[in-house]
């Protein structure tokens, strides 16, 4: 790992198709200055990415990195940081991708607390497909295939991720850089499985959740003078549906990492070029 | 046919059947004889009808046969459930003094022989050792020395103290005793020892040592039966090694998992079976268009659907050679016998980077079930050679940059194989995605590009064709006129099958097949035959009717896959150009 790393490092050369504006831009940006800024270098980072707008992140990273089936991105960034520890593994993807198809991968990898860092590009809408309700949209938000509102209640992500003992909970804003990129650090810092959810704006299909909303209505942890290592404060913060905060929620301080708790610390890519030394040990456990 | 002797014990699910069964098994095996064994079982913790079946012989023995010569039966369902196989002279073991059995009628002609297992047990420290008094009677009827039961005995409980083995010992005595004083039966079953040593071990545990000793590091699963064995077997062992094995919440998690273990650089696999393999699929094209290295085991048992779980089928050929949306290049190998199961995960391993490419590894039920005697020679580990294929380190890396510096993981060569950079080597940073993309791992639907990679991909199928032996085992008379072909676990019952055929003066030449795709041309050999019969264990011949299209005189073929569909006048133009002249020339017109 070299130390003069810029962020730009972490750019590929490929110009983003998202849409003038689309909060990714932000997302991304801190992301890449996060990764700068806490000693990382391209060689050294794997970008696992989603389907969906959010998705294309891998493309215009630059990075070891996949985009790979819908949903099902932190399986496989779990598969990488287990076989190379040594590898910061970030996986990055939309509320779709999450908290929809991939639900149950978010609880589980959550549960399993590998120390990879989890950004979610969440714009409460389905952009790529031209605007469908997501799990996150509000109960009465009228879509192409919601026409009175889903009618049920959105996700509570970071609910979800406190009920199955998540270990680092946190959310930002897009368009607050700097607040956004101090907890995409924390989160990478952290170890274990680091948790944000990125408020971050569809301009094109959203007209509710908007940056104007957002500007209007975050609260951030901090300026409450939150303790994050306080379960119940911050039980009490992720509960509270009428506000939209921003902040580290949740922090706990005795994180053991999966790697850890196993032992795994090996690159997994290093193998002897014949059968192991002692194999025949295990034909004969066969006697 | 091998001078055999059949042996079961029944009961209901939760007596202790398999684990008693394994015993008499490995002291069979400890003597000396080889042993095939097979289970009947329901897909239940208790209850039900489940037993324990050993076919044991001093020469090799492949298969079960419809035959039981000796029968420990637990519960008189136990009895009914194998009328077909006892004959005349067969001896049954029960308790007689259990409330249940002691109305029992046994079939005519064989012998009922009751043994107070419950009580003489008791006599021993435990009413928990009846089975192990009824092994000990069995002995007994089967001239088998006791004391080949005491090192199975000590492998099965010396976790549990000195005491238990022992206890375990004098119950086995008790029950050959009771036998021998009050019984005399003119059986002439003899299960004579030999100096020879022999493991015992079932196709999964197979496929997991051939894991280990291949290099795999990662396993990712969900539990399913039949496939459960091998991530048990692996589960403390292959950390010994600096692998791991993780328990998914699904099998969409677990191939994904797999596939970002093996985008690390690891040699990872997962294994399932039908229902699993449904999920997998979602992700088989993934992994195929990102060129990732994977082993993907599925062990196929009844579908559809939840199907008979613990009854055994091949109906997954078709899933396993088409499956997945899109034109999926991959290769399916699936041994033939419990050994084979080993060799073939190596080689899947092999195939699976040196290509890059998926690798099905097809085994079946019978196969995962089957606990059979092998020299331990069969499994020489100096044979194993790890082939990584096209991986670059640091000093590797220049020559695969492109004018700006950029790494190719996608790169278009001759034999399609592209290079491979692991994740921290310098300079080697490039993504890759489903969608497909360019030499760069980058998403593009440019006509020429697409076409350029979905060729290189296949071309890396067309290269393995060339340098890899695809050969079937051959079996039986080479110059019959009758051929029989099958794949799977159907080899060893085929092959005891050509003795009998033999005796009725059947001459038949036996191809079995463990490559799937690509597999074997059998063009000639069918064409050879007069008859040609496909064995397989389903309903609708899925590989007779792989079979069936491979001789096919070919059609002429025009094809198009750069994402646009066809218009007329180049339709006409390309079916004009097959007429007349080369139909190869069509790919050309289209890739251009």
């Amino acid at each position: 790992m070299s130390s003069d790393v810029r962020f730009t490092d972490f750019k590929s050369d490929k110009q983003p198709t998202w849409c003038p504006g689309c909060g990714d831009f932000g997302t991304m940006n801190g992301m890449m200055k996060a990764l700068a800024e806490t000693g990382n270098d391209p060689d050294n980072t794997f970008v696992v990415a989603g389907i969906g707008c959010s998705g294309k992140i891998g493309t215009y990273m630059h990075s070891y990195a996949l985009h790979g089936v819908h949903g099902r991105a932190l399986p496989v960034g779990v598969g990488v940081k287990l076989a190379n520890p040594d590898l910061e593994v970030m996986v990055a993807g939309g509320d779709g991708d999450g908290f929809s198809i991939g639900a149950g991968h978010f609880v589980h990898a959550v549960r399993r607390n590998v120390d990879v860092t989890y950004v979610v590009m969440d714009n409460r809408i389905y952009g790529l497909t031209k605007g469908q309700f997501s799990p996150t949209s509000r109960e009465d938000f009228e879509t192409s295939t919601s026409p009175e509102g889903p009618q049920m209640p959105p996700v509570n992500p970071l609910a979800l991720a406190l009920s199955a003992g998540g270990t680092f909970i946190a959310q930002s804003f897009a368009s607050d850089a700097k607040r956004h990129t101090e907890i995409v650090k924390e989160a990478i810092e952290h170890p274990g499985f680091g948790f944000v959810n990125v408020f971050s704006p569809c301009v094109t299909f959203n007209d509710v959740d908007t940056y104007d909303y957002f500007r209007g209505a975050i609260v951030d942890a901090e300026d409450e003078e939150h303790d994050p290592t306080d379960f119940d404060a911050a039980r009490d913060l992720i509960l509270d549906r009428d506000r939209e905060y921003q902040g580290v929620l949740y922090r706990d301080s005795d994180s053991v990492t999966y790697e850890e708790a196993h032992g795994l610390t090996a690159n997994m890519a290093d193998i002897p070029d014949g059968a192991p030394e002692d194999a025949m040990d295990l034909v004969r456990e066969f006697y | 046919m091998p001078e055999d002797l059949n042996w079961a014990i029944g009961g209901e699910a939760g007596d202790g059947i398999d684990s008693t069964g394994k015993i008499f098994a490995q002291a069979l095996s400890r003597a000396g004889r080889h042993v095939f064994t097979s289970k009947d079982f329901a897909s239940r913790i208790r209850g039900g009808y489940t037993a324990y079946k050993i076919r044991t012989s001093v020469d090799r023995v492949e298969s079960v046969v419809d035959r039981l010569d000796i029968l420990i039966a637990l519960t008189e369902r136990t009895i009914h459930e194998n009328e077909d196989e006892l004959h005349e002279g067969s001896v049954i073991i029960y308790d007689g003094e259990r409330s249940t059995m002691q109305d029992v009628e046994v079939p005519e002609g064989t012998h009922a022989m009751t043994v107070p297992l419950k009580s003489l047990a008791e006599d021993a420290g435990g009413a928990i050792m009846r089975n192990v008094v009824a092994l000990g009677a069995a002995c007994e009827v089967a001239n088998f020395p006791i004391e080949n039961l005491d090192e199975a005995l000590a492998k099965r409980f010396s976790d549990k103290g000195e005491a238990i083995v022992e206890n375990n010992e004098k119950a086995a005595r008790l029950g050959q005793e009771y036998v021998a004083e009050n019984y005399d039966l003119d059986t002439d079953y003899d299960l004579e020892t030999t100096d020879n040593d022999y493991v015992l071990l079932n196709g999964d545990e197979a496929i997991g040592m051939g894991a280990i000793a291949a290099g795999c590091r990662f396993y990712s699963g969900y539990p399913i039966t039949p496939a459960t064995d091998v991530m048990e077997y692996l589960t403390g062992r292959i950390e010994d090694y600096g692998g791991a094995v993780i328990q998914a919440e699904d099998e969409l998690s677990a191939v994904n998992m797999a596939l970002g273990a093996a985008r690390a650089g690891a040699r990872s696999m997962t294994a399932t079976s039908g229902p699993g393999i449904d999920l997998m699929t979602e992700t088989f094209g993934l992994v195929a268009t990102t060129e990732t290295p994977l082993v993907i085991c599925d062990v196929m048992r009844s579908g559809p659907s939840t199907g008979m779980p613990t009854k055994q089928e091949q109906g997954d050929l078709n899933m396993v050679l088409y499956g997945g949306h899109g034109e999926i290049p991959r290769f399916v190998v699936a041994p033939t016998t419990v050994a084979e199961c080993f060799w073939k995960t190596v080689e899947a391993f092999n195939l699976a980077e040196q290509y890059q490419t998926p690798v099905f590894l097809v085994s079946d039920l019978a196969l995962a079930v089957t606990e059979q005697t092998f020299p331990p020679e069969a499994f020489d580990m100096d044979e194993i050679e790890i082939k990584r294929g096209n991986v670059v380190d640091e000093d590797e890396i220049d020559s695969w940059l492109d004018e700006q510096g950029r790494f190719q993981p996608h790169f278009p060569t001759a034999d399609g194989v592209s290079p491979r950079a692991f994740p921290g080597t310098t300079d080697g940073a490039h993504m890759t995605t489903g969608l497909e993309h360019d030499s760069l791992g980058r998403r593009t639907e440019e006509e020429e590009v697409r076409v350029e990679q979905v060729d290189k991909r296949n071309r890396k199928v067309e290269t393995a064709k060339e340098n890899e032996d695809w050969d079937y085992r051959e079996f039986g008379d080479p110059d019959a006129d009758t051929l029989v072909v099958s794949w799977g676990s159907n080899e060893g019952a085929m092959r005891e099958a050509l003795e009998l055929l033999d005796e009725n003066g059947h001459d038949v030449r036996f191809i079995s097949v463990p490559y799937l795709f690509p597999r074997p041309d059998l063009g000639d050999e069918v064409e050879a035959a007069e008859d040609v019969i496909v064995v397989e264990c389903n309903a609708t011949g899925q590989f007779a009717d792989v079979l069936e299209h491979d001789v096919l005189e070919r059609v002429d073929r025009i094809n198009k896959y750069t994402g646009v569909r066809y218009k007329a006048d180049e339709l006409a133009e390309d079916v004009a150009a097959a007429i007349t002249g080369d139909a190869d020339d069509t790919q050309e017109v289209e890739a251009e």
